[in-house]
C-alpha cells in the first residue's frame, strides 16, 4: 500500500504500470473484490459525472437564486470564438461550474474529493476528452489517477474545508485533476507528481468562506479556476517543468497551513467573503436573519 | 490510515451541496437509524462547530434527518426529509451548540420511542466519511469501513472470551476491536470490526451468552 506520492510513483516505475492501474490493484487487495466489480462501481461515478454536467449545461438555478447560469453563459461566450485564453481551458472551466451548479442546487453528484470541489475533475476530464478521444475505459483510469493523489491528500493532510480550508477541497481536487489530465496525455507517472505538486502550490492557502454558508459563492467559481489551473499545470509539467518542492512536501506544507488556519475561514461563515458587507447582506436575504450571532 | 478505499475519494454519489455537511451527515443519522433498529418517534440533534454555522445553508438538517429515516446519500427524499418525518409523526427538534468540540464537523444524535432511546456522536471527518466516536455514553471508534458489531455487556471477566468464540466457531475474522466502560464492573461495550457480513443466528447465539445485554451489527 503507498502511504505518499514518492511511494506511488515508486511502485508504479518499478512496476512500469500506470497510476490508475496502481490504484486499481490496491482497491482490490483492500476490499476482496474482483477487478471488474470496482471498475463497474467507478464507471457508476462517471455515469453520474456525465449526468451532472449535462444537466448543468441546460441551465440550473439553486434555490437561494445565488448560483446557476454561468455554464450556460461561458458555453455560449466559446461559441462565438472571440476569447483569449483557449478553448479547451474554457470548456474545462464550463464543465466545472455546471457541475458545482448542480450540486448548489441539491442535484445529484459526485463527490471529487467532496462535493463542494465536485467539478474540477469531472469539468477537466470531460474538456480533455474532446481533445485526447480516450476510451470509456481511459476515461475511468483518469478517476482511479486522481482518486490515488486524492488518497495521498486524504490520509496526509485533509480534504475538509471545515478542517483544512478550501486549499484542502478544490486545491486537493485540483492536483488530483492535473495528474489525470498528464497521465491521460501520454505523460509519466513522475510527470503526474510534479502537476499534482506545481497545482497545490498556486492553491496554498485557500480559505472556506462560503457567503451564508451555502456551497455556491465562492465555491463555484473556484472550482472554475481549479480546473484552469489543472489544464495549465498538466501542460506546464507535460513539457518539462519540475516543483523544486517535492509534491509530498507540498501537501505537507498544506496540511501545516491549514492547522495554522483560523477557525472564521474554515466553512464557519464567519471571515472571508462571508463577512463582507455584501455577503452578510445576502445571508440577512437568504435567512431572514444573520446567522452570525453577536457581530 | 483513515482513508481506505479509492471511492472513499470519487465518491459517494450524493445530493448536493456539501460532502461533510450534507452526505456525512445523512450518514450518521442513518448509523444511529441501523443501531436504534426502528424508525425513531421523536428525534434531539445537536450540531457542534462548523455544523453549528452552517447547517442550514449545508441541508445539513434534512440530511441527518434524511439518514434517519433510512436514506442514502444519493436518495432524492433528503431535500423533503423534515416534511416527510413530519408525516410520519416523527418529532424533531434542532440545537446549535457552543462548546468546542475535537472534530470541527460534530453531531449528537438523540432518538427515541416508547421502547428506548439511543444516543450518539458521530463526526464527519471529509468527502462524506464519518466515525462514530460515542455511543451511549461509551467513547468508541467506528470507522464504517467494515461490517460492525456492537456489544453491550456486563463487565465481567469471560464476557469477551465469549463473544471471540462464537465468532471463531463461525469463522468470522476480527479485524479490529475496541472494549470501553464507563465505571468498572458495570455496563461496558465491545466494538468489534470484521472481514465478513455476520448473519442473524450469529447474532442470536452472542445475545444468548452470559453477560451479553444486546447485539448490534453494522453492515457494510
Amino acid at each position: 500500500m503507498f502511504r505518499n506520492v514518492a511511494e506511488l510513483i515508486e511502485i508504479a516505475e518499478s512496476k512500469n504500470k500506470r497510476i490508475s492501474e496502481i490504484m486499481i490493484e490496491q482497491e482490490m487487495e483492500f476490499t476482496g473484490k474482483s477487478r471488474e466489480e470496482i471498475i463497474a462501481q467507478m464507471d457508476k461515478n462517471l455515469e453520474i459525472m456525465e449526468q451532472a454536467v449535462a444537466r448543468g449545461l441546460e441551465g440550473v438555478r439553486s434555490v437561494s437564486g445565488l448560483t446557476g447560469g454561468d455554464a450556460v453563459l461561458l458555453q455560449r461566450y466559446i461559441e462565438k470564438g472571440n476569447f483569449l485564453t483557449g478553448k479547451n481551458i474554457l470548456d474545462a472551466v464550463s464543465k466545472a461550474v455546471a457541475t458545482n451548479e448542480v450540486n448548489a442546487a441539491m442535484g445529484t453528484i459526485c463527490a471529487t474529493p467532496t462535493a463542494g470541489s465536485a467539478g474540477v475533475v469531472p469539468g477537466t476530464l470531460f474538456a480533455v476528452k474532446d481533445v485526447l478521444n480516450p476510451t470509456r475505459e481511459e476515461m475511468i483510469q483518469f478517476l482511479f489517477t486522481s482518486g490515488a493523489f486524492g488518497f495521498v491528500v486524504a490520509n496526509n493532510a485533509s480534504i475538509s474545508g471545515a478542517a483544512g480550508g478550501c486549499q484542502a477541497e478544490v486545491g486537493s481536487a485540483s492536483g488530483m485533476a492535473a495528474a489525470a489530465i498528464v497521465e491521460m496525455a501520454g505523460g509519466t507517472p513522475d510527470q503526474s507528481a510534479q502537476a499534482m505538486a506545481i497545482t497545490l502550490k498556486n492553491m496554498l492557502g485557500l480559505v472556506c468562506d462560503p457567503v451564508a454558508g451555502l456551497v455556491e459563492v465562492p465555491c463555484v467559481k473556484r472550482n472554475a479556476m481549479g480546473a484552469a489551473n489543472a489544464m495549465v499545470a498538466a501542460d506546464m509539467a507535460l513539457a518539462g517543468i519540475k516543483s523544486t518542492i517535492p509534491c509530498d512536501e507540498v501537501i505537507d506544507a498544506m496540511y501545516k497551513i491549514g492547522q495554522t488556519m483560523p477557525t472564521a475561514l474554515k466553512e464557519t461563515a464567519q471571515g472571508g467573503l462571508a463577512a463582507t458587507p455584501t455577503g452578510r447582506e445576502l445571508e440577512a436575504k437568504i435567512f431572514g436573519v444573520s446567522l452570525q450571532k453577536g457581530d | 490510515m483513515k482513508y481506505r478505499s479509492v471511492f472513499d475519494i470519487i465518491g459517494p454519489i450524493m445530493i448536493g451541496p456539501s460532502s461533510s455537511h450534507t452526505a456525512g451527515a445523512a450518514r450518521i443519522g442513518r448509523v444511529a437509524r441501523s443501531l436504534f433498529g426502528r424508525e425513531p418517534k421523536w428525534a434531539n440533534i445537536f450540531f457542534y462547530g462548523s455544523f453549528a454555522k452552517t447547517y442550514k445553508g449545508h441541508g445539513t438538517d434534512v440530511a441527518i434527518v434524511g439518514g434517519l429515516l433510512d436514506f442514502d446519500t444519493y436518495d432524492e427524499r433528503i431535500k423533503t426529509s423534515l416534511e416527510i418525518a413530519a408525516s410520519l409523526g416523527v418529532k424533531i427538534n434542532f440545537h446549535e451548540e457552543d462548546a468546542i468540540t475535537d472534530h470541527p464537523n460534530t453531531a449528537k444524535v438523540v432518538i427515541g420511542d416508547d421502547n428506548g432511546e439511543l444516543e450518539l456522536v458521530g463526526i464527519s471527518i471529509g468527502g462524506g466519511k464519518i466515525e462514530i466516536t460515542e455511543l451511549n455514553g461509551f467513547a468508541l471508534k467506528l470507522s464504517g469501513n467494515h461490517p460492525a458489531l456492537l456489544v453491550v455487556h456486563d463487565d465481567r471477566y469471560g464476557a469477551i472470551a465469549g463473544v471471540a468464540n462464537v465468532l471463531a466457531k463461525f469463522a468470522i475474522n476480527i479485524g479490529h476491536m475496541e472494549v470501553s466502560r464507563k465505571e468498572k464492573g458495570k455496563t461496558a461495550l465491545m466494538t468489534i470490526e470484521v472481514d465478513q457480513n455476520i448473519d442473524n443466528n450469529i447474532i442470536e447465539e452472542l445475545t444468548g451468552l452470559p453477560n451479553i445485554t444486546q447485539v448490534t451489527k453494522i453492515v457494510d
